[in-house]
């Protein structure tokens, strides 16, 4: 990387300079959530779609506090459980706001949120079949990720732990070889906690990482974006430079040489 | 007096559009997607698709969400 090049990613023909994608879930207000998203430096956010309050109109909506002007609206799955309910939705979610560009999770249960692959790779094939450019919310199998990107993915988005359990990258191992293998952006979702773990994943030579609870339940969670924002970048200035060998024993730095 | 579910609840709505329905109840049209019968109504046609007796809608916008 040089001075004259800027560090950038695409991802379904966009390209981005930030490799920071935050949630806008568990704020405690719009106000704090658009304070986080400035701070983090994104500009993917991703979002839910769920039914108006028809009862109460009056209630505040997120598009008048954070715009699509400002920010990719990168419109969600979350809560569905089967190929058809993420389609269902992603289908409202393109009317609502016109895009293309949507993040697909299908969960497989509750407990863990771990993700349905046998649905989400369906739900996939419907999506692309349907013009839109998913990215893809996926176990950290090598395999399943390789088929997500053959049926059409823009992007693989392996968990690095569970959902908002802030447990940190589990298998570095598994990241890595993705990452090799993948012809597409691939981005961790889910289970940053910290910036050490953001890091990490960078680190990893993943081209983004994708957050939410992590800054949203910090106690600072605007400093914490902050924070995230820098990790992403160290890591990813790390993965370019090139890590240094690992010794089993010490090695000095300071020479040997003209000890009194 | 039509007959109709809005988002699951019972609902007695004045004839018209899908577009006036959606106003009555509060909202701007061009800030939500609307799906009629588990189809969509594309935004351009919510001023044209008549609401009838029966009709089943679903009416989203956006939330925050990771």
């Amino acid at each position: 990387m040089t001075d004259s090049s800027p560090d950038t990613w695409s991802v379904a023909g966009q390209t981005f300079t930030s490799r920071l994608i935050v949630g806008t879930g568990k704020y405690k207000d719009f106000a704090e959530n658009a304070a986080a998203l400035k701070a983090s430096g994104a500009e993917i956010i991703t979002v839910a779609v769920r039914r108006v309050n028809v009862s109460d109109p009056s209630q505040p909506m997120l598009t008048d506090h954070i715009s699509p002007k400002d920010y990719t609206f990168l419109p969600n799955t979350a809560g569905c459980f089967t190929a058809d309910e993420a389609v269902r939705t992603l289908r409202l979610a393109r009317e609502a706001g016109g895009w293309d560009l949507v993040k697909l999770e299908v969960l497989g249960e509750a407990k863990t949120l771990y993700p349905d692959m046998r649905e989400t790779l369906k739900a996939t094939e419907t999506l692309v079949a349907e013009g839109f450019k998913p990215m893809v919310y996926c176990v950290d199998d090598p395999i399943a990720a390789k088929q997500l990107e053959e049926a059409g993915a823009v992007a693989i988005m392996p968990l690095g732990a569970p959902i908002g359990s802030g447990l940190g990258i589990q298998n570095r191992v598994t990241i890595r070889l993705i990452v090799e293998g993948a012809g597409v952006p691939v981005l961790v979702d889910a289970g940053v906690g910290t910036a050490s773990d953001a890091a990490i994943a960078m680190e990893l030579g993943c081209d983004g990482v994708l957050m939410n609870t992590a800054i949203a339940e910090a106690k600072e969670p605007i400093r914490m974006a902050e924070a995230m924002k820098l990790a992403v970048q160290a890591g990813r200035h790390s993965y370019l430079a090139g890590r240094m060998g690992l010794r089993r024993y010490a090695d000095p730095s300071s020479p040997l040489a003209g000890l009194i | 007096m039509l007959k109709v579910i809005i988002n699951g609840e019972d609902k007695r709505v004045s004839p018209g559009s899908v577009a006036d329905m959606v106003r009555a109840l509060g909202f701007q049209p061009e800030k939500l997607a609307v799906e009629r019968n588990r189809e969509i109504v594309p935004r351009s046609m919510l001023g044209e698709v008549m609401v009838a007796d029966g009709d089943m809608f679903e009416i989203v916008h956006f939330v925050g969400g990771g």
